[in-house]
């Protein structure tokens, strides 16, 4: 479902984020990507969602080959893949209940539709009551989770998720990372780097380590393997 | 693009107008200045040209006609002069209407001139008009070289000059009106610019969750539109009432016959089309190339 190999990236200014990264993630894996700052992981990340385009090596995402990809098509990959970002960004001026429909106007699907996925998925992280807030009247925890509900509500494969918690207190953590695993339960390949050892640690699933630019270990029911 | 997918983007551009507050009056109010200025402007400019119009049209050529001709070589000349290029009309004046003429121009004094009644000295004329009053000199030296044509008339020196006259001022009136429309597209673009800079991360998050460029592009597209239209709003306001005011109550006293402002109906309302025009182009213009620069992520 997502292949890399021999993926390379430099950056314009000559830092050198990957360094030939290989690994095939299958279809409804849950994957922690871990390792120090600055090793590659945010890069490795936004590789799949086409942020940053690879400078060598082939990257296949649900079939697609990232480099032959057009710049006109990069939009549709991203509606089939769900991505939940460590500052949540969420759009300042749409209420809880338009952020996530924005996803959904993309695809064009009907008014009638668009209220029903919306509210079901607010009834799945827990915030059918604050769907006319805005994003500035909610909990770090409440915009992470609206953030989490844009990226599935349009049932995307995969959901990719930068450093989710990074932002957030430890109780709330362990809420997002529920829901998480919820949506991974129901088949969804879910990427997720992060610096939390606690939840490594005690949710078991694959790891995979980047430092410098490599992929240092990848083990199934691995540990977080760094101290901090 | 489906139906619901326009409905949306017309709503959101609607939205946004209100969601931007301060935003969208700082973009109102200098599109409102600007259109004012504009607006002014060509009214005065388009004022002036027709005044200048107005001006030349007077210009007419005499021909004199030598006074030996006889009436069929009168009327051969006649044709001969409506064959050149460029000629509108050409009237005959015998030289009995041109007596008259003068004696009626010259009031009290021209009574002595009636007693020429008996033994007229003045010439025949042919009175020609052409079509683009620039013309004139052209015409006139053509009509002078036929036979039978003793001399023409059309003020010599001063229509020259006065024609130069109008071509620099009408120049200099395009150039004007174009600077100052430029100079509205930048600062009005600039102003929706900074409106929309502000909401770049906006544009950025939305192409993450898969927006494609024309999806994100519409609801600009009519937010611009909207503020140009809002912002026209009081210039042609200005505009209309302004006209109004002047044409009924300066126009009045004013009485050199080419001094007379352009009826508004319809050229106020001309003008306001055209702020209205100029006010919704600069928006979306504005509007739609902001927001490109931020498209690319």
């Amino acid at each position: 479902m997502i292949l890399m190999k021999d993926v390379h990236k430099t950056y314009p200014n000559g830092v050198t984020a990957l360094n030939g990264i290989n690994v095939e993630i299958e279809q409804g894996e849950f994957v922690y990507i871990v390792g120090p700052s600055g090793a590659g992981k945010s890069t490795f990340i936004r590789l799949m969602y086409r942020e940053a385009k690879a400078t060598n090596g082939t990257i296949m995402i649900n079939d697609l080959d990232m480099s032959s990809l057009k710049e006109k098509k990069v939009p549709f990959l991203r509606r089939d893949i769900g991505v939940v970002f460590q500052d949540f960004k969420l759009l300042p001026k749409l209420s809880v209940y338009e952020n996530i429909a924005f996803a959904l106007e993309v695809i064009e699907e009907s008014p009638r539709n668009i209220r029903k996925l919306v509210m079901d998925v607010l009834e799945l992280v827990g915030l059918k009551n604050k769907a006319r807030f805005i994003p500035d009247e909610l909990s770090g925890g409440e915009q992470q989770r609206v953030s989490i509900a844009r990226a599935i509500v349009n049932k995307p494969k995969i959901v990719i998720a930068d450093e989710p918690t990074g932002n957030l207190d430890p109780e709330t953590s362990w809420e997002i990372m529920k829901i998480l695993e919820e949506i991974n339960s129901s088949g969804t390949t879910i990427i997720m780097a992060t610096h939390s050892k606690e939840i490594v640690n005690t949710i078991k699933k694959r790891v995979i380590a980047i430092e410098d630019g490599l992929i240092v270990r990848d083990e199934h029911r691995g540990e977080y393997g760094y101290e901090i | 693009m489906k139906f619901r997918t326009v409905r949306r983007h017309l709503r959101e551009g609607f939205k946004n107008i209100a969601r931007n507050g301060w935003m969208t009056v700082a973009s109102v109010g200098a599109v409102t200045t600007t259109l004012i200025l504009v607006g002014a402007f060509l009214a005065l400019m388009l004022n002036l040209n027709q005044m200048a119009d107005n001006i030349e049209e007077d210009v007419e050529i005499n021909a004199l006609l030598e006074l030996t001709l006889e009436e069929d070589q009168i009327t051969t000349i006649g044709d001969e002069i409506k064959q050149i290029n460029g000629v509108d009309s050409v009237v005959f004046s015998s030289k009995d209407e041109q007596l008259s003429e003068l004696v009626d121009s010259m009031g009290e004094e021209g009574k002595s001139w009636q007693l020429f009644e008996q033994d007229n000295p003045l010439n025949h004329v042919y009175i020609i008009k052409t079509k683009d009053p620039q013309d004139t000199i052209k015409v006139a030296d053509k009509i002078s070289d036929l036979q039978g044509v003793q001399e023409v008339n059309y003020g010599q020196g001063v229509v020259e000059r006065l024609f130069e006259f109008n071509k620099y001022a009408r120049t200099i009136g395009v150039v004007l009106i174009v600077g100052l429309v430029f100079t509205a597209i930048f600062l009005i673009s600039n102003t929706i610019k900074i409106t929309i800079m502000a909401r770049s991360r906006e544009i950025g998050i939305m192409k993450l969750v898969g927006a494609t460029n024309g999806f994100i592009r519409w609801p600009f597209f009519i937010e611009g539109l909207l503020l140009g239209i809002l912002g026209s709003v009081v210039p042609i306001a200005a505009i209309l009432g302004g006209y109004y005011y002047l044409e009924n109550n300066i126009s009045e006293r004013i009485n050199y016959s080419f001094v007379e402002l352009l009826p508004f109906n319809p050229f106020a309302w001309q003008l306001s089309l055209i702020i209205l025009g100029i006010g919704a182009l600069i928006g979306v213009w504005g509007s739609v190339m902001s927001v490109r620069k931020f498209l690319k992520v």
